[in-house]
């Protein structure tokens, strides 16, 4: 059974990662003209700007499928601070590394 | 200095790319760490990190599968299908970064991930937006797969890594790689309805749809143009231009 069961996991993590794959290239596949439309061109950019924004939120909150306030929130909260007086990237995000660890180390 | 600088945006991708790159490798110790104590060998997990190249992705397998087993692998492979939808999304808008010819769009697509395709729409020429989305996608790629191995093999060691605060550090270096494009009204209401969307939808949906439906405000305020600029201001304004450094 457990050759049987071997062979199972990796069908799965293969199959996943042919979906994962072709879906990447999908994005490749649309013809250039499609983006010709000044509409269409704003929305493909907004598109990445709406999905990443919504993963900084899920990033920060999410656990699973719940919402979570801990330590993620505050870290977030003084990098965006940060980048508003304008310090630089990496610097920023170490800060919001350390801020979480530390609120983690004493809570 | 409305004009941004070649040489300048170059080394402004260079270090952004770096920069991410360092991060996103110090997570992949907790993902091969993680895998191994899921029940995946060390191949499997190597393999995950080598050809399905997504991180949000590669948790869900490994979190499903410890949940429940091999039953659960359609769960499995239909939770990373979802959360890769996004990758399709931004190789529709790299393409024209990337550029024609098919090995290129090929291993383009495979290094598409929020990582490369952040970086590289924070630069402002397509220089250096062609620069921050391969080196970005090089240096993840490298850094996260030697990572994965690492974690594989030394595994509890290190313990529960969210103790150093990672997950924290992979928010804020998305905040900082939207933050120049937020600059646009338009970008900026886009970012904010998307990111209390996906807050909102977390607890209903699965995880990777919150993210999907968000999109969807793109698509609304693109089509419409909601919140859209009459006069077109320079459209990446370099650091600095506003209050000089």
């Amino acid at each position: 059974m457990d050759g049987d069961e071997a062979v199972t996991v990796w069908q799965i993590i293969i199959l996943a990662s042919i979906a994962c794959v072709a879906l990447k290239l999908a994005g490749y596949l649309v013809p250039a003209s499609v983006l010709a439309n000044p509409a269409a061109a704003r929305t493909a950019d907004l598109l990445t700007v709406a999905m990443l924004a919504a993963l900084v939120a899920v990033q920060t909150l999410g656990n699973g499928e719940a919402i979570v306030v801990d330590a993620r929130l505050p870290a977030v909260i003084v990098a965006v601070v940060l980048f508003a007086l304008r310090v630089p990237f990496v610097v920023v995000v170490i800060a919001a590394a350390l801020v979480a660890a530390g609120i983690r180390a004493v809570t | 200095m409305t004009e941004p600088n070649e040489d300048e945006a170059r080394s402004e991708a260079t270090k952004s790319a770096l920069a991410v790159g360092a991060a996103t490798a110090a997570y992949g110790v907790s993902f091969g760490a993680l895998s191994v104590a899921s029940g995946l060998d060390v191949w499997q997990t190597c393999f995950l990190s080598v050809v399905m190249f997504s991180g949000g992705s590669q948790f869900a397998v490994i979190g499903i599968l410890a949940g429940g087993g091999t039953t659960a692998g359609t769960a499995a492979i239909a939770s990373a299908a979802l959360l890769g939808t996004r990758n399709g999304i931004y190789g529709l808008r790299m393409a024209p970064v990337v550029g024609n010819g098919w090995p290129k769009r090929l291993a383009a697509a495979w290094v598409t991930i929020d990582e490369s395709t952040a970086v590289s729409l924070a630069q402002p020429t397509l220089r250096s937006q062609r620069r921050g989305f391969w080196l970005t996608g090089i240096a993840v790629f490298v850094g996260w797969n030697a990572t994965t191995l690492v974690g594989a093999l030394i595994g509890g060691v290190l313990g529960d890594t969210s103790a150093y605060g990672l997950d924290a550090a992979a928010a804020a270096a998305f905040v900082g790689l939207l933050w120049p494009r937020l600059k646009r009204r338009q970008a900026a209401a886009v970012a904010v309805a998307a990111a209390i969307v996906a807050a909102v939808l977390t607890p209903v949906l699965m995880p990777g749809l919150p993210v999907l439906v968000a999109a969807l405000v793109a698509v609304v305020f693109g089509a419409l143009n909601l919140f859209g600029e009459e006069s077109i201001s320079p459209r990446y304004p370099l650091s600095g231009r506003r209050r000089g450094r």
